[in-house]
């Protein structure tokens, strides 16, 4: 009869046999051959010879390496080896104890003769039947004490089992990943039944009663309640809240992970030696009351508990007391020590509790963490973990989550059960509300190094380790509180080098990339002579403060994220822009206490000053002193009769050049005084709470920042635009002029952009906007003689495929930025697409593009 | 693009000119350059006078991809525009190199007794970037024999209030050997520049000596010169770092400034410089802490390290910087390649910012940040306490930072302005005992305080020091 093996889907499955048992064949025919490591492919990696008994020790230092690392990652891996000898068992215990993962044993028992007979078919198997003969009575003394050793599930197969073997894969206890919800998690509960009644009739649950009128159930079609511990002690009525809580889960109805009162409480009621305090000793004269079968039922029932449940699919876990990581869905006393007690320093506070160690700060998970066990006033999510536990029985509240809604339940207590031995702030108005805090401080470990980031718009996303490297030290010594920072603009692509013969750039290849990939109709947006700015702007202080933690109503940054003013002048900037989004009535139209905004910031001398001085002007100086004095050496030359007209042509045409030159940059410059002269024009209206805006149409934005130029033209400027049928010649032409007069009146140029805002093609996303400078603005940019027909045939040359590629994943990691600040996640996973944007700057490209 | 050199003289017959410097008055002859093409000719070639002008016609595109060089993927907008195509800078020191080769060296074998004649000559420069001024101008020529008379080129006549440029436009003259002119002319222009970001190449020293071989010994400003000849041909910073700079149209300096080398301001009567007082008082107080593993946090060229290294009672030291070049100098100084396995066991050395939380710091039992805080911008402190203080919470923390008060005593250091261009706050002692005192409380210290440097009975030591000692409960 085929013999079924249960073992859990994560273990580590250690096979024991001596030499020649078929543990090889075994793990073969059972599992997958990238699951089983075997001592002797060790032996063979580090000496090249599987049989080399000289090379065991760094054989097996390899192996409990390969197995750490597969556990780590949570992958069942099988040991092929004799494991005979009880230290090398042990080794692998505490490997798998390590990862928190269950060590099961699978022995084969096979007897001498047999293995004598298979060694002696193998050639490179030479050692002679003394060794066999060891290996089996090892063998033998160690059988009877494998569970002592820590193997949680031994199976001992007889040689003519082994040939007849099925296994089974069984998911561990905690493992509700097909449990999709949705659910109320509920906090701590402390025998407050009545509180309890109340707010699963709040959460729309129907209950139901025993003769006595004690509720024994509750139900809601399409809804499952999850407790998270701390059903007893301290409150008024413990054996109730048992009740109902037993009932709903033995119906279906609810789930409950245990706390650390039903732990003890469990074991004082086995007559274990505990402390009777904190609430205890209630507990045990109220289910002295009961009936021996209630306490008989209630113990079975605490004691059958899980320590933490993983559901939806991994991206929710509930525990009592949080739960890190890499403890998610393992088993192990330390995973439900952590559960049950959190996790602790080891030292204890004024008041004698144990100092609790901030794990949710620096939790970084993907899965939503549900717990109690520490009373807060108010619930906050940190870092996508939620403190349920507000402290009904100290007169808080009894506060439920609505997974996956996300909306707060809770109902008041009706008085303070007891006194909390560290004063509760008990505050009935906090009913409904919930706080956000990040760690004010990141990890380095969220951006450094070299990463693969991923995206909703372009999956994974490198940034090589130097690149990272550059982007620390100007993230640390010179941007603004990441806070702020939720965003960094991304680079954008000029058009393809047009073929014009006195043009580098032209907005006929726009138009031809825009309709090859398919995008009907486009926007030319005027490129603004400024810088490019982006703004988050708060409706309030108090608002700024709840939702990003900082003073002040918002901040202004550049595309590396440095200030763009003084602190100072921000603050008069900001408050400015606040007030303009208060009166176009977009603070109330979006439901929102703060914008971010995509702008640029007129003139570009405001930021630039210092380059147009340094680079630009000097130009402009060394030219204007030079030339004439060559020009004049080569007339005096051309005078005495030497041949230098062909010198002296270029010369004067270089002269010519270089006044064109000093003309392109002083249309940028003009005199600011402060704030005075300073203007924004917005383009993009990023994100508002809840809600990221790229999806919508570029002219649904323009609409917006028209709205903003209406209440205040002084500081906001607006954005000329033109819509443009990529189909069409006649509005293709109308553009062109459109682009002719802009250029031609000392315009920088446009910027030409889908109108529908983000566009997906077959290969991908579309360029989100393409850049049509202008001939004289190019000036600036690739120098005074560029125009210079010989010097213009060289630069069309120019590659864009770096640029492009470049465009689009910061771009992806632009959006991914707004999709997570609008969804309102933790600060580290915004950051780390901010600083993966910030870190691609830093690629070598050429920046004239 | 161009950059004009005329030389002149009127020793009878003038033309003699043309011998010394190996090409014929009535010739114009061209010679191709890495950077472009060399022309010269002559505007007059009369007995009376004579002038040779080497006119460098600059290829933009040519000198751009030229440079593309050892570092490879060299990108920065500065390299496409600037000034290098007028400008005497360095790029005319080379073609004087080239198309004057022989002049230079002082050989002239139709007429050798020329050589040593001193002619009366005149040099015109109409674009020369001196980064120091007329006056600097002059401190360099006037020692050599030369009249100086400079010209500053405004910025931009339209702009009036942005003043003059970094442009002379210079004439010197004088009764000098012409190779000796030309040889003042090939080590000073790129001293007058000193220009950071070109690469020239590496035997420079040897140029140099070459090159100034009898008069530079005896300069009196034979230091700076050397100094800035040799600096300005450090390797091209195209640094990742650079490039971000420009994203946000600034200056790579402005960015990449961890190393600077700005020599530090000194107390007036110093027994030792402040620099040595207060390394010191640190290790005075990482020994009396009885601290065995010691992080240097912010180590910058890695001085510290050294010291610490040095020390017998520590085992392990572990030196962080935010900025990569800045380790990259630290480890050069260190001589980390050449450790051996004992001694590179005891230093742990990589790039951290202490605005973010670092395990990798955890268990020190001393950190010393020696004037780190003041390149942090002061709200951004709070989350450096968190990352030091709260997180890595080492024993004892020593912090330095400058003590404004004392600044009145520099005399160099005009009112008002700090000490480092980069200094984001420099605080009063009251101010950085407020601070000092508010973080301890907070993350469980205590506090105490060291003057570092001689004490001023009014305005306190230049630098001040606090010990942060964790409160064992």
């Amino acid at each position: 009869m085929t013999r079924e093996l249960a073992i859990p889907e994560l273990s580590l499955v250690v096979l024991i046999g001596v030499s020649g048992s078929g543990k090889s064949t075994f793990g073969r025919a059972h599992f997958r051959s990238t699951e089983v490591i075997s001592s002797d492919f060790c032996r063979g990696i580090v000496a090249d010879d599987e049989n080399d008994q000289a090379a065991t020790p760094a054989a097996f230092e390899l192996l409990h390496y390969m197995v750490g690392l597969r556990l780590r990652a949570g992958r069942l891996t099988v040991v092929d080896a004799t494991n005979v000898q009880p230290e090398a068992r042990r080794a692998l215990v505490e490997v798998a104890r390590a990862h928190d993962v269950l060590p099961v044993a699978i022995v084969l028992d096979v007897s001498e003769r047999v293995c004598l007979a298979r060694n002696a078919e193998r050639p490179d198997r030479d050692f002679g039947a003394q060794v066999i003969r060891r290996q089996r009575d090892q063998l033998r003394r160690g059988l009877r004490g494998l569970q002592r050793e820590g193997f949680r599930t031994v199976h001992t197969l007889g040689e003519d089992e082994i040939d007849d073997v099925t296994i089974t894969r069984t998911r561990l206890f905690n493992d509700l990943r097909h449990e999709t919800g949705p659910f109320d998690v509920i906090g701590d509960i402390h025998g407050c039944r009545a509180e309890l009644e109340r707010l699963l009739v709040e959460l729309g649950y129907d209950l139901t009663r025993d003769e006595a009128g004690r509720p024994v159930g509750a139900h809601r079609a399409g809804r499952r309640a999850v407790f998270v511990g701390d059903l007893v002690d301290r409150g008024p009525d413990t054996p109730g809240v048992l009740r109902l809580v037993m009932g709903m889960v033995a119906a279906g109805d609810a789930f409950c992970v245990p706390g650390n009162h039903e732990n003890k409480l469990l074991r004082a009621m086995r007559g274990r030696n505990v402390q009777v305090t904190h609430g205890l000793a209630e507990s045990l004269a109220q289910l002295a009351a009961e009936t021996e079968e209630f306490r008989a039922e209630a113990a079975r029932f605490m004691d059958g508990l899980i320590s933490h449940y993983v559901f939806d699919g991994g991206k929710l876990v509930v525990s009592h007391a949080g739960l890190t990581e890499r403890y998610q869905g393992r088993a192990s006393g330390r995973v439900r020590e952590f559960c049950l007690y959190g996790q602790t320093t080891g030292e204890t506070d004024e008041y004698g509790l144990p100092v609790r160690y901030p794990w949710a700060e620096e939790y970084r998970g993907r899965a939503t963490v549900l717990y109690g066990h520490t009373p807060v006033p108010v619930p906050e999510w940190i870092n996508n973990t939620l403190c349920l536990d507000t402290g009904c029985v100290f007169g808080g509240r009894l506060t439920a989550l609505r997974y996956p809604e996300r909306e707060l339940v809770s109902v008041p207590a009706a008085e303070v059960y007891y006194e909390p031995v560290k004063p509760f702030p008990a505050n009935a108005d906090t009913a409904g509300s919930v706080a956000r805090r990040d760690a004010d401080v990141l990890d380095i470990s969220d951006v450094v190094g070299s990463r693969v980031l991923e995206t909703r718009y372009q999956k994974r996303i490198g940034v090589r380790a130097e690149n990272a490297a550059a982007a620390l030290e100007v993230m640390s010594r010179f941007a603004i509180d990441p806070r702020w920072l939720a965003y960094l603009p991304p680079t954008m692509s000029p058009v393809a080098t047009s073929a014009r013969p006195d043009l580098l750039e032209h907005p006929e290849q726009a138009f031809e990339y825009f309709r090859t990939e398919g995008v009907g109709e486009v926007i030319c947006e005027e490129k603004h002579m400024g810088s490019r700015a982006v703004a988050l702007v708060c409706r309030s202080g108090e608002a700024a403060q709840a939702r990003f933690g900082l003073p002040g109503l918002g901040a202004v940054w550049t595309r590396t994220g440095r200030s763009f003013f003084s602190a100072g002048l921000t603050a008069q900037f900001v408050d400015r822009l606040s007030v303009a989004i208060e009166s176009a009535g977009l603070f109330d139209e979006f439901d929102t206490p703060w914008l971010l905004l995509d702008a640029e910031i007129l003139p570009w001398s405001a930021k630039a000053e210092q380059l147009l001085r340094d680079q630009y002007a000097a130009v402009g100086a060394a030219a204007r002193s030079s030339l004439p004095a060559a020009v004049a050496a080569l007339d005096r030359a051309a005078a005495s009769g030497l041949d230098v007209a062909g010198l002296r042509a270029r010369t004067a045409a270089r002269a010519a050049n270089a006044d064109a030159f000093t003309e392109a940059y002083r249309r940028y410059c003009w005199p600011t005084d402060g704030l005075a002269g300073v203007r924004l024009a917005p383009f993009q209206l990023l994100a508002t709470e809840g809600a990221a805006h790229h999806e919508r149409p570029h002219s649904w934005h323009l609409d917006a920042a028209d709205r903003l130029v209406t209440a205040d033209p002084e500081v906001v400027a607006p954005t000329r635009r033109l819509t443009v049928d990529t189909t069409d010649p006649e509005s293709v032409a109308a553009a062109t002029q459109w682009w002719s007069e802009l250029t031609a009146a000392g315009g920088e140029g446009m910027v030409v952009k889908p109108a529908a805002n983000l566009t997906r093609a077959r290969k991908g996303l579309v360029q989100p906007g393409l850049k049509v400078r202008g001939r004289e603005y190019l000036r600036i940019i690739y120098g005074p003689d560029y125009t210079e027909p010989d010097n213009l045939e060289r630069l069309r040359a120019r590659g864009l495929g770096h640029k492009r590629s470049l465009a689009l994943r910061e771009y992806a990691l632009g959006l991914e930025a707004l999709d997570r600040l609008a969804r309102g996640e933790p600060l580290w996973r915004v950051h780390e697409c901010v600083f993966a944007v910030l870190a691609l700057e830093s690629e070598p490209v050429d920046p004239r593009l | 693009m161009i950059v004009l050199l005329t030389i002149s003289t009127t020793r009878v017959p003038a033309t003699d000119l043309g011998f010394l410097l190996h090409k014929h008055p009535g010739r114009v002859q061209s010679f191709a350059e890495s950077v472009g093409t060399a022309h010269v000719f002559y505007p007059e070639s009369t007995d009376e006078r004579c002038t040779a002008a080497l006119l460098l016609e600059v290829d933009p595109i040519a000198l751009v991809r030229g440079r593309k060089g050892p570092s490879g993927d060299g990108f920065s907008l500065g390299q496409y525009v600037n000034d290098r195509p007028y400008a005497a800078s360095s790029m005319l020191a080379m073609a004087l190199k080239d198309v004057y080769r022989t002049a230079l060296t002082g050989r002239c074998t139709a007429r050798p007794e020329l050589v040593e004649i001193a002619f009366p000559l005149e040099l015109h420069l109409p674009a020369v970037p001196c980064r120091g001024g007329a006056g600097l101008l002059r401190d360099l020529f006037e020692p050599l024999g030369w009249a100086v008379e400079a010209t500053a080129v405004p910025l931009d006549p339209t702009v009036p209030e942005w003043g003059d440029s970094r442009y002379l436009d210079v004439r010197l003259t004088g009764q000098l050997r012409v190779a000796e002119a030309l040889n003042h002319l090939y080590v000073l222009l790129p001293v007058l520049d000193d220009a950071k970001h070109y690469w020239v190449s590496s035997d420079e020293v040897d140029k140099l000596v070459r090159a100034g071989a009898g008069w530079l010994a005896g300069h009196p400003e034979k230091a700076l010169i050397t100094r800035r000849y040799l600096a300005h041909r450090r390797e091209l910073t195209q640094s990742a770092l650079a490039r971000l700079a420009e994203v946000d149209d600034t200056d790579p300096d402005e960015l990449d400034n961890a190393v600077d080398g700005a020599a530090e301001l000194d107390s007036p009567d110093r027994p030792a410089p402040l620099a040595e007082q207060r390394r010191g008082a640190v290790l005075a107080a990482v020994r009396a802490s009885g601290a065995r593993t010691v992080g240097d946090l912010g180590c910058g060229e890695g001085v510290l390290v050294r010291d610490l290294l040095a020390e017998r009672g520590i085992d392990r030291v572990v030196a962080t910087d935010v900025s990569a070049r800045a380790l990259l100098i630290a480890g050069r100084r260190l001589k980390l390649d050449k450790m051996t396995d004992v001694q590179r066991a005891r230093l742990d050395i990589f790039q951290s910012a202490l605005t973010y939380r670092d395990d990798r710091l955890a268990g020190l039992d001393a950190a010393v940040l020696m004037e780190v805080i003041e390149h942090v911008d002061e709200p951004r402190l709070a989350a450096l306490e968190r990352a030091v203080l709260g997180h890595a919470a080492p024993s004892t923390v020593i912090i330095t930072t400058p003590n404004v008060e004392y600044n009145v005593r520099f005399d160099s250091l005009p009112p008002g302005e700090s000490r480092h261009r980069d200094h984001r706050f420099e605080w009063t002692r009251a101010e950085f005992a407020r601070w000092a005192e508010a973080a301890a409380a907070q993350y469980g210290y205590s506090v105490r305080y060291l003057p570092v440097g001689a004490e001023d009975a009014e305005v306190g030591p230049p630098t001040q020091l606090a010990i942060l000692t964790k409160v064992v409960t």
